[in-house]
């Protein structure tokens, strides 16, 4: 049977681009087809704007890679039109178990918050996220949406200009130029575009491998995720399982510094070690096995004039938290808005200048949590080693060593504290929905308030009379009042607290803008030129 | 809150006498990992993080 990520999804065609006399100009082009790519090329086509993809390759990504994907990315997703596929297809989970050497030292279950449309994190193959992404896509198309993605054509040089880029791309039918107003460099933690333009990608290279493994199990397993300090069957070292749709469990192994990959990667080498960490007795096929070194860095800066970087090509961190593709996504949500607006001539290009702030801020907060992780995980002098295994030694006997335990944190989307675009706030309204943070989803009967919002501009009152529409900047927005039942617990535990109505600004990615106890149309023509970037 | 860099405790002998008792007979390895448990289960006790980053600086006898 050929793997799916085997098989070519958007195999090379010749384009009308390639026979055009001059370089066509599109008015965005998007570089890779990995999840972020994908997911900048449905959100722009969503907002009608024409956009090419374009990949050296046309297959999803080469083995599972990324497995988790959080509740703020399924969030997202819902608003792509693929968060139902995500969640059918994935594995819930919420039990752990942390081992130190052979012993068990705890379990935990993640217990996640009542009142969400979606779980606090699923576990899917990246091929599956990628997938999805592409049959989205050729729904799109079906509706008439100009959202072209051409695989087998391989980017081979960037030219930045002031109002537009050029782009060679090599093809099995020869080389051709293309022109964008606006290119999204969505092409990985190598990103060639990066080393075209001759920009810096600094940080910090942890000293070890691992060891990644997908194997099918012929048996039942667990759904748990169970993590192993310093295992008798990888010593000093530590080991990670969990489990993947399809009977596919993912397996991690830290095998240390000065290792010959090669060598470890041959199955005659992989299969001995996990018979010792799973059992001799139990049957597993290998799907997929690879050996990575982690790295926390990125970018100074995201926006190069009218080229824009998002997900890996801006900023890599170590799997551990899985905020990788995670914040990917956030990137592409937190940009597609602006550009849109940008490119109709509503915002000023200023505006995509915090793009660059809110995501280096979500960026460092990701960096910095991934990092400590990682130093916990696998620490790096004598006596960050005795600290951490006095911390699992405790964890097992007392309650209050487990939250120090760090085998990787959820990832949770970033707060935009200190960003320019936020609006008024009313401090004696709940934290959790401040202005700068992501929408908490509540229950609405059957329906759901993230689900409601959408992707426009929301003028959301509770216990307060909004306008149905509203018009203003050039800009519609939507009113959205909620009264009586739809006031339920959630609503006023997230958006009340002890305030008896509130009226809040959304923005299209679901970010509180501004908030007040009394509705002022006033106050939110003020607070949308804001966060339009008017003011910037 | 501050860190308190007064004298504090009760019985100061007494507790100096527990201490080096824990540490009776451990090979080098136990007691480093004993001090370090120490450590956090005191650091626990606390719990602000301000006090605790005083207290690490009074610790390093670092003047500013
Ligand atoms: C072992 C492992 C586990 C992980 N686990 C998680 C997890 O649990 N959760 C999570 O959120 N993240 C996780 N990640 C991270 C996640 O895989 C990445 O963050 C994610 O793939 C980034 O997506 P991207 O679209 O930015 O880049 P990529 O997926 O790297 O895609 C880049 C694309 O650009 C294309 N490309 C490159 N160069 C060119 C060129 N010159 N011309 C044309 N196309 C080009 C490539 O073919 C590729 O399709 C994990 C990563 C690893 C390695």
């Amino acid at each position: 049977m050929t793997k799916l990520f085997e098989t070519p999804l958007y195999p090379y065609q010749l384009s009308a681009d390639q026979k055009a006399d001059a370089p066509v100009r599109h008015p965005a082009v998007v570089i890779g087809a990995g999840p972020i790519g994908l997911a900048v090329a449905i959100d722009l086509a969503q907002h009608d704007v024409p956009v090419v993809i374009l990949d050296e390759n046309d297959k999803v990504s080469w083995g599972s890679r990324a497995i988790c994907f959080s509740k703020r990315a399924l969030e997202i997703l819902d608003r792509l039109g693929a968060g139902d596929d995500y969640v059918n297809k994935g594995v819930l989970w919420n039990l752990g178990k942390v081992f130190f050497g052979d012993r068990k030292v705890y379990e935990f279950n993640l217990l996640p918050e009542d009142g969400h449309n979606r779980p606090a994190f699923i576990n899917l193959q990246q091929y599956y996220c990628e997938l999805y992404l592409v049959e989205r896509i050729r729904a799109l198309q079906a509706e008439g949406k100009q959202i072209d993605i051409r695989g087998g054509s391989k980017v081979t040089a960037v030219e930045a200009r002031d109002d537009h880029s050029r782009i060679s791309v090599e093809t099995p039918d020869g080389p051709y130029d293309l022109e964008a107003d606006w290119l999204i460099a969505c092409d990985g933690a190598a990103s060639p575009t990066r080393k075209m333009l001759g920009l810096d990608f600094v940080g910090r290279v942890f000293e070890d491998n691992f060891l990644i493994a997908d194997v099918i199990m012929k048996a039942d397993f667990p759904t748990e995720r169970w993590f192993w300090f310093d295992p008798p069957f990888n010593k000093g070292q530590s080991a990670l399982l969990h489990k993947q749709p399809d009977g596919v469990w993912r397996i991690d192994l830290q095998l240390g510094w000065d290792i010959d990959k090669e060598e470890e990667k041959k199955p005659e080498n992989v299969i001995p070690r996990l018979k010792q960490m799973l059992g001799e007795e139990v049957e597993f096929d290998l799907e997929w096995v690879s050996i990575y070194t982690f790295q926390c860095r990125r970018m100074e800066k995201f926006r190069h004039g009218r080229v824009i970087f998002a997900g890996d090509s801006a900023h890599q961190v170590s799997p551990f938290g899985a905020r990788g593709a995670n914040s990917g996504f956030q990137d592409t949500d937190n940009l597609v808005w602006k550009l849109k607006l940008v490119m109709d001539g509503l915002a000023p290009e200023s505006l995509l200048d915090t793009y660059d702030e809110e995501r280096i801020h979500a960026a460092d907060e990701n960096i910095l949590n991934s990092s400590r992780s990682t130093d916990f995980i696998t620490p790096k002098s004598e006596q960050s080693r005795i600290f951490r295994d006095a911390v699992l030694d405790l964890a097992e006997h007392h309650a209050f060593a487990r939250p120090l335990v760090n085998s990787g944190r959820l990832s949770l989307p970033a707060t935009y504290d200190c960003s320019r675009l936020n609006g008024a706030d009313v401090t004696s309204l709940p934290a959790r929905t401040r202005p700068g943070s992501p929408a908490a989803d509540c229950p609405l009967g059957e329906d759901w308030l993230l689900h409601k919002l959408g992707d426009d501009f929301v003028v959301l009152g509770i216990n307060r009379d909004v306008p149905d529409s509203l018009s203003a900047h050039g800009i519609s927005l939507k009113g959205l009042s909620l009264k009586g039942g739809d006031v339920n617990p959630f609503v006023k535990d997230r958006y009340l607290g002890n305030e008896d109505g509130a009226v809040y600004l959304i923005r299209p990615d679901q970010h509180v803008a501004a908030r007040w106890t009394t509705y002022d149309e006033a106050d939110i023509v003020s607070a949308l030129g804001r966060v339009i970037g008017k003011e910037l | 809150m501050s860190a308190n860099l007064k004298p504090n405790l009760a019985r100061p002998d007494d507790f100096y006498a527990d201490l080096l008792a824990a540490h009776e007979g451990l090979s080098k390895a136990d007691s480093d990992a004993l001090n370090a448990r120490l450590i956090l289960v005191l650091a626990n006790q606390i719990g602000d993080n301000e006090v605790l980053r005083e207290c690490l600086k009074a610790a390093s006898l670092s003047s500013e």
